[in-house]
């Protein structure tokens, strides 16, 4: 009886632990799902007379890459990033973060500009703005100019191909 | 020497507005410290703004800073990083539906296990039984 009892809360408290294990402690869930996207106007990477502002955007669903050239998880998912992309389903725009010209466009010729255009965020003001603690981030942003999804950490094309793609082929038709 | 006494009140009040500056800033800098204290670091959770080195500790901290320069109130700050961070950022989280387990359950462990030890000591106890008669006899006898 006592013995059943000590089991029992011992294998209760492994299942606990087996979840906890499961569980990602960095995948923060982001309180701006559902709210509009930050305001910003930026100078672009490639062209510093240029501004690009999410209101460009307003209209199409898109979607918003965060990376920099000083990220090596960056230079993982730059790949995946570039196959979505190609794929052409919707715009992928980058945010350069808290990275250096000099190192950020000999980034792209070496690894492929797979971007529409780069925001440059030199101050990371506007990655505060986003929420961006760990770069690589991908938000999803509809037609509202709402903020749908965020990925933090490197895309893989199993998020791409599981939740991704679903979720744009839903808003590019639905909302 | 009147002469010197003017000199010296005078400097006095040239340097008294960069001794109120001196104040304000310390006051600020407090101010900052504690807060930054009281928010989790997203990078490196297990330490809070005030302790991280992490690019975007230092950043945030700024960001701090200037807010309350700016004359927003220690409430706006923390409105500002949960608008971000949401309510992970908090080191004390409010107490609302998805917090209450947090809130609670430390508790409600306490109780749970004054309540097992109360039970288990009791019964514990309860076998002891009166001495009878002749082990009282006995120990008289014993303890002469």
């Amino acid at each position: 009886m006592k013995l059943a009892w000590v089991v029992g809360i011992f294998a209760a408290l492994m299942v606990l632990l087996g979840v906890g294990l499961t569980l990602d402690p960095r995948e923060v869930p982001s309180p701006l799902i559902g709210k509009p996207a930050p305001a910003f106007e930026l100078p672009l990477l490639e062209a510093p007379d240029r501004v690009f502002s999410e209101k460009h955007m307003l209209g199409q669903v898109w979607i918003l890459n965060v990376w920099a050239s000083w990220c090596p998880p960056c230079l993982v998912e730059h790949p995946v990033v570039s196959a979505l992309a190609k794929q052409g389903v919707v715009p992928v725009i980058g945010l350069n973060y808290k990275d250096a010209r000099e190192d950020a466009l000999p980034w792209l010729r070496r690894n492929g500009d797979p971007y529409r255009l780069v925001a440059f965020d030199a101050a990371g003001r506007i990655g505060i703005d986003y929420g961006v603690y760990g770069v690589p981030e991908t938000y999803v942003i509809d037609r509202q100019g709402v903020i749908r999804y965020k990925h933090i950490g490197p895309l893989t094309a199993d998020v791409v191909q599981r939740k991704l793609e679903p979720m744009l082929k839903d808003l590019k038709h639905g909302g | 020497m009147a002469a010197r006494r003017t000199l010296l009140l005078a400097l006095a009040f040239a340097l008294a507005p960069l001794a109120t500056r001196a104040v304000q800033e310390s006051a600020l800098d407090q101010r900052v410290d504690s807060l930054a204290h009281e928010l989790r670091c997203l990078v490196c959770q297990n330490q809070s703004l005030a302790e991280s080195a992490a690019p975007l500790a230092v950043d945030l901290r700024n960001q701090i800073r200037e807010q309350l320069a700016r004359g927003a109130s220690e409430q706006d700050v923390l409105d500002y990083m949960v608008a971000r961070y949401g309510d992970f950022v908090l080191y004390r989280p409010p107490l609302k539906a998805s917090t209450i387990a947090l809130w609670l359950g430390p508790f409600a462990l306490a109780i749970g296990g004054a309540i097992l030890l109360v039970r288990r000591v009791r019964r514990r106890r309860a076998p002891e039984r009166e001495l009878t008669e002749a082990e009282r006899a006995r120990a008289a006898q014993l303890l002469e």
